[in-house]
């Protein structure tokens, strides 16, 4: 793998980090959640997308298989799952906020914009400060933060693990090359099981306690 | 004689900016009736209501101060002000000085206020609903033009209109053309925000302000606010297109052509969507508000790359 044909600084790429990073504000400011769900489907296939682009110049069979692996899990397999969940736990489709819909968007475009404003203080390699990787990385892991923090239901808070999962993948695009094809395929693996897991658990709770709500669940009940 | 072509050339532009604006709720409406499969009011209906309205009396209250028929006038004035401002593509403008996007704000802000300050004349309870209402969207909408107007200082270095209006196309232009199309809508009271049709009395925004206004005074709250809407349009084409890169005549017609499709796909939205509840409302202005500070980011950073 050389590392002459680094495509780092790519206007299109840079296109679809600014594109997840409205996604994000869009999953922060929906009141239902298929729509949450959604917005965090297609973040996931716009994340697929990347390393297709990163790698413009010396496409293999491995970018190809983790670009595949990604969009397939992020955009369809898992968001799959969680609608599967939301129908047979019949959850309702509207999201409680803990902390409301213009506060937390205010919140995360704040760390949005700090986000892209901060990163150039950060100690980043040359080829990468153009870019809005690190950036939108941050973004999506602070997103993530406070959509588990501010919604009550155990599904939108599931979202919430999502989203900061993409910024770590975001985060883990800028060693695309030193990854091997196990730990991609382990992480996303993980994470589709465990999203699976959550859908059977989502069920069982909800026959169990009546509830979702996860402000009920923190008391204990005989 | 050489002072009389400058002279000419406002009143010719005070015109055009007078006899136009009407013309926008006419062709909204057209939209409107033709997406609902209806033959609809003609384009220019608008035109009959004022010159109908200006034959009429005037009813007032007799507890309303002077101020109930003093508002809608200076309101129209200022609205006629910010228009005199605003530059029309390669024309340029009438007044221009550095910093006179300030005083459009300003203006702008003022005839809100004389509007408002009617409809607290009437001592209604009703109107003073409305008058809230009004007032607690437009903080909201200001904050996104006064990001929005920021954005473009920052992109052009410069704070006078003539100058400010002449982006650079890419990511920024198209967060700030959704953006400012938003508080178009919301400082117009269009649909998402407003529905302009329907009198029902809870929901009503902008026309509850009016309720008590007949005659000149309604007409000149009429005009006044299709001026508005004019001025909006405008704004919005230039502030997205690059007006520069044509010659005259086809900056001209592509300024003409902006706004018909700004003014057209007010009509389809206003056709396709319903009213948001109030409660969602600061919602839409907030997400408003975000596409004009990251357009701001956008400049701010030098684009993208």
């Amino acid at each position: 793998m050389s590392n002459g044909t680094w495509m780092i600084g790519h206007p299109d790429l840079n296109l679809l980090i600014g594109l997840a990073m409205g996604l994000n504000l869009l999953a922060l400011g929906s009141s239902r959640l298929p729509s949450m769900i959604r917005s965090m489907s297609v973040q996931g296939m716009l994340l697929g997308l990347m390393p297709l682009l990163l790698e413009a110049g010396n496409l293999d069979w491995r970018i190809f298989l983790v670009a595949l692996a990604t969009i397939v899990g992020k955009g369809f397999v898992i968001p799959g799952l969680l609608r599967r969940a939301m129908r047979a736990a019949n959850i309702e489709r509207d999201i409680q906020p803990f902390l409301g819909y213009v506060p937390s968007l205010l919140l995360g475009a704040a760390g949005t914009i700090a986000a892209v404003a901060l990163a150039r203080a950060l100690p980043l390699l040359p080829e990468h400060s153009g870019s809005l990787l690190v950036p939108g990385a941050i973004a999506s892991v602070l997103t993530g933060f406070i959509l588990m923090i501010g919604r009550v239901r155990a599904i939108s808070q599931v979202c919430g693990y999502l989203i900061l999962e993409n910024g770590i993948y975001l985060f883990g695009l800028l060693l695309i090359h030193s990854t091997p094809l196990l730990v991609e395929s382990g992480i996303l693996l993980d994470l589709t099981v465990g999203v699976f897991i959550i859908g059977l658990i989502v069920d069982r709770i909800q026959r169990a306690f009546d509830s979702l709500d996860t402000r009920k669940l923190n008391t204990l009940r005989e | 004689m050489h002072a009389l072509i400058p002279m000419l050339g406002i009143v010719l532009r005070l015109a055009v900016w007078l006899l136009l604006a009407p013309l926008l709720p006419g062709i909204i409406n057209k939209v409107k009736a033709w997406v609902a499969g209806r033959r609809g009011p003609p384009v220019f209906q608008l035109y009959y209501d004022l010159a109908k309205l200006w034959r009429k009396g005037v009813v007032m209250s007799s507890l309303a101060s002077p101020g109930f028929i003093a508002g809608p006038a200076i309101a129209w004035v200022a609205l006629i002000g910010a228009a005199m401002l605003m530059p029309l593509g390669p024309v340029g403008c009438a007044v221009s000085f550095p910093g006179d996007v300030l005083l459009l704000i300003y203006l702008l802000a003022l005839a809100r206020f004389c509007t408002v300050w009617a409809a607290m004349e009437t001592g209604s309870a009703f109107e003073g609903m409305g008058a809230v209402r009004e007032v607690s969207y437009a903080v909201l909408a200001e904050v996104a033009i006064i990001a929005a107007v920021l954005s473009l200082s920052v992109e052009t270095g410069s704070v006078t209109l003539v100058t400010m209006l002449s982006p650079s196309l890419g990511a920024g232009a198209v967060l700030l053309a959704a953006g400012i199309f938003t508080v178009l809508l919301a400082e117009n009271c269009r649909v998402p925000f407003d529905d302009p049709n329907t009198h029902l009395e809870l929901t009503m925004i902008h026309e509850v302000m009016v309720l008590d206004h007949s005659g000149p005074p309604l007409a000149v709250v009429l005009h006044g606010a299709s001026i508005k809407l004019l001025l909006f349009t405008v704004l919005l084409v230039q502030a997205v297109l690059p007006m520069r890169e044509f010659t005259v005549l086809g900056a001209v017609g592509v300024l003409a052509a902006g706004v018909l499709v700004v003014t057209v796909s007010v009509g389809f939205i206003e056709s396709l969507l319903a009213r948001l509840a109030f409660r969602r409302v600061p919602l839409l202005l907030t997400t408003a508000i975000l596409f004009c500070l990251f357009a701001l980011l956008v400049a701010w950073k030098g684009g993208v790359e």
